[in-house]
């Protein structure tokens, strides 16, 4: 027994170190990118890589921050979009997915069969007739063109459709016999009691929305409105050279808060993710 | 008769389920409200331009001379597709791309999965080190990444020298090797993701088939074989789908890194689409493009489903 316990924790002790080997490889990329943003440009590609910067310039931030192209004004956009979107998608996708688990109607399985067929159509063949439509209303080249689509999510309503089958249904049958509405037992019974699913479909939907790039980078013109995928690409010239440390330091920049998003809500996040896998 | 729709779930017999229902018919317009606003958007943003797409695809079109401008060609678009040697090279790159992508992430993800299952020094740590990538934009990795693929001084080719290949591929500059880099950003960047999704399913399996294997003498890698790999079979079905779905849209990476270059090396269906429509302004071959691909990604989820239930039946 005391032997195969020795045995046990060598091993964990073996794979530890292989695991954490492979981990430091794995993030020498990002490593560099931090390091790099701390730089200046001519220090970047010195042979062999100095890790620790010399000397360190935290300047790189402040420039690219208060700079041209304007950080800081992405950054605000994205912020717009990603709250505005992740707002309208809490509150459409709660309250279908409430009704496609809760209530019953004829066509129901048909409608959210429909629902999950459109999740595997590809991007590229909406965006055109998307393109046309904002371009005829008006409202090609605004924010609206990101907020509107991604406030109505196929996914969200699946993930809030799969919490509120597995709630049980006597609640509800007890608060409308003591004289509920649909409504307020929606709101105040079964809202409430989501609060985890809605945090982790808010933590989703804001990722998604902060990293997406290919819809912006068609339904926005003018450098005033991009958002921050698309305001980076302005730290690369025309070459497709980088500006070294200040195209580190702006890459950097819209990478923490995903990073921080994530250290805070790691569990919601985790739980967000096994639930899209699983069910 | 909004009532216990989660029937299979409810414990309650089905005799006092039937008393308790609702008559038919009452307030039946309420669930339609809840769904209202959902649907509403669905249809403008989604099915709308969906089939919007699909229309345009049998038709001529130049943004520039406006809606009237449109004009029926019937299968036009598709016999020129079809007839088009890009077209071809482009379905030819995706399928690379994304048949070598997808199942490398997924091999390395569940690899992950299974070490990070374990007890682990630092595990939490570790866990987040993995999955970081899949939190970065695609800018942003594909800013690090062209650092990082520099021929001359790129971190990868400065290691491959160090261990001794005097020429080291030059990547992303390279015709043969553009396609390649871009699959190993691409597993990079999403190998953590599919390990997450993995490691929830890891824990929610049974133990007990595991301690009965042990007991009577199973090697790790029969228990892995017989008992782990069938029950996460529904996982890797589910990830291989939406993966494929992901990486045959696989876009951002190229147009940002390579702009379907070196050559035409790394011009892979969805960006040729995007070339065609938003660059050539050729909406309605473009939406054919996206048609055929759609077709495709259709008939491999319908193969990978079917598999998957096969499957279903024995474990």
């Amino acid at each position: 027994m005391t032997r195969s316990r020795t045995d046990r924790t060598l091993r964990t002790w073996l794979l530890s170190v292989v695991m954490w080997a492979i981990a430091v490889l794995f993030a020498l990329p990002l490593v560099w990118m931090i390091s790099a943003s701390l730089k200046r440009n001519i220090d970047v590609f010195t042979l062999p890589v100095t890790w620790i910067p010399d000397p360190v310039r935290w300047v790189n931030y402040a420039d690219v921050w208060a700079g041209d192209p304007p950080l800081l004004r992405y950054f605000g956009n994205s912020l717009i979009v990603a709250t505005a979107a992740v707002t309208g998608e809490l509150f459409t996708s709660s309250l279908a997915g409430y009704a496609f688990a809760r209530m019953r109607f004829k066509g129901r399985d048909r409608l959210f069969l429909l629902y999950i067929a459109t999740s595997i159509v590809p991007t590229q063949l909406l965006l055109v007739p998307r393109f046309m439509f904002f371009q005829a209303v008006g409202l090609y080249d605004t924010l609206w063109a990101l907020i509107l689509p991604s406030m109505f999510t196929v996914f969200g309503t699946f993930l809030m459709r799969q919490h509120f089958s597995a709630v049980p249904g006597e609640l509800a049958e007890a608060a409308r016999i003591d004289g509920a509405g649909e409504w307020s037992i929606y709101w105040r019974i079964y809202l409430p009691m989501a609060k985890p699913v809605l945090a982790a479909l808010a933590i989703l939907g804001f990722v998604w929305s902060w990293n997406s790039y290919e819809t912006p980078l068609i339904m926005l013109s003018t450098d005033e409105n991009y958002t921050l995928p698309v305001g980076l690409t302005r730290f690369v010239d025309g070459d497709g050279g980088l500006a070294g440390g200040l195209s580190m330091a702006a890459a950097t920049s819209s990478v923490v808060p995903m990073i921080i998003v994530f250290l805070v809500f790691q569990r919601q996040f985790l739980s967000a993710l096994s639930r899209t896998g699983l069910k | 008769m909004q009532t216990l729709v989660g029937s299979a779930r409810s414990p309650v017999p089905a005799v006092v389920r039937e008393k308790k229902r609702r008559p038919a018919g009452v307030r039946s317009w309420l669930p339609w409200v809840f769904i209202a606003p959902n649907l509403i958007g669905l249809i403008a943003f989604t099915l709308g331009p969906m089939l919007a797409g699909l229309g345009i695809a049998f038709t001529r079109w130049n943004v520039l001379s406006g809606l009237g401008g449109i004009e029926w060609v019937g299968l036009d678009n598709f016999t020129e597709l079809f007839a088009d040697p890009k077209f071809w090279k482009a379905l030819g790159r995706t399928v690379f791309f994304a048949g070598l992508g997808v199942p490398l992430s997924i091999a390395f993800g569940l690899l992950l999965a299974l070490a990070l299952n374990r007890p682990l020094v630092g595990r939490a740590a570790l866990r987040v080190v993995f999955f970081v990538p899949s939190m970065v934009n695609t800018v942003a990795i594909g800013m690090v990444w062209l650092l990082v693929l520099n021929p001359s001084a790129g971190l990868l080719n400065q290691a491959l020298r160090f261990l001794g290949l005097s020429e080291p591929p030059t990547w992303l500059v390279s015709e043969n090797w553009a396609l390649p880099a871009l699959v190993l950003i691409q597993v990079w960047a999403g190998m953590g993701y599919q390990a997450v999704i993995y490691l929830a399913a890891l824990q929610e399996l049974p133990q007990d088939l595991h301690e009965a294997a042990m007991i009577d003498g199973a090697g790790a890698w029969r228990r892995f074989r017989t008992i782990t790999w069938p029950s996460l079979m529904p996982t890797t079905v589910f990830l291989a789908i939406t993966s494929f779905i992901g990486t045959s849209q696989g876009f951002g990476l190229i147009a940002f890194l390579t702009g379907g270059g070196p050559g035409e090396s790394t011009t892979v269906l969805a960006y040729y689409m995007y070339q065609s429509g938003f660059q050539a302004y050729k909406f309605g071959y473009a939406a054919a493009i996206g048609v055929v691909t759609f077709a495709a990604v259709l008939l491999l989820t319908l193969v990978l489903w079917r598999f998957q239930k096969g499957r279903g039946l024995y474990t």
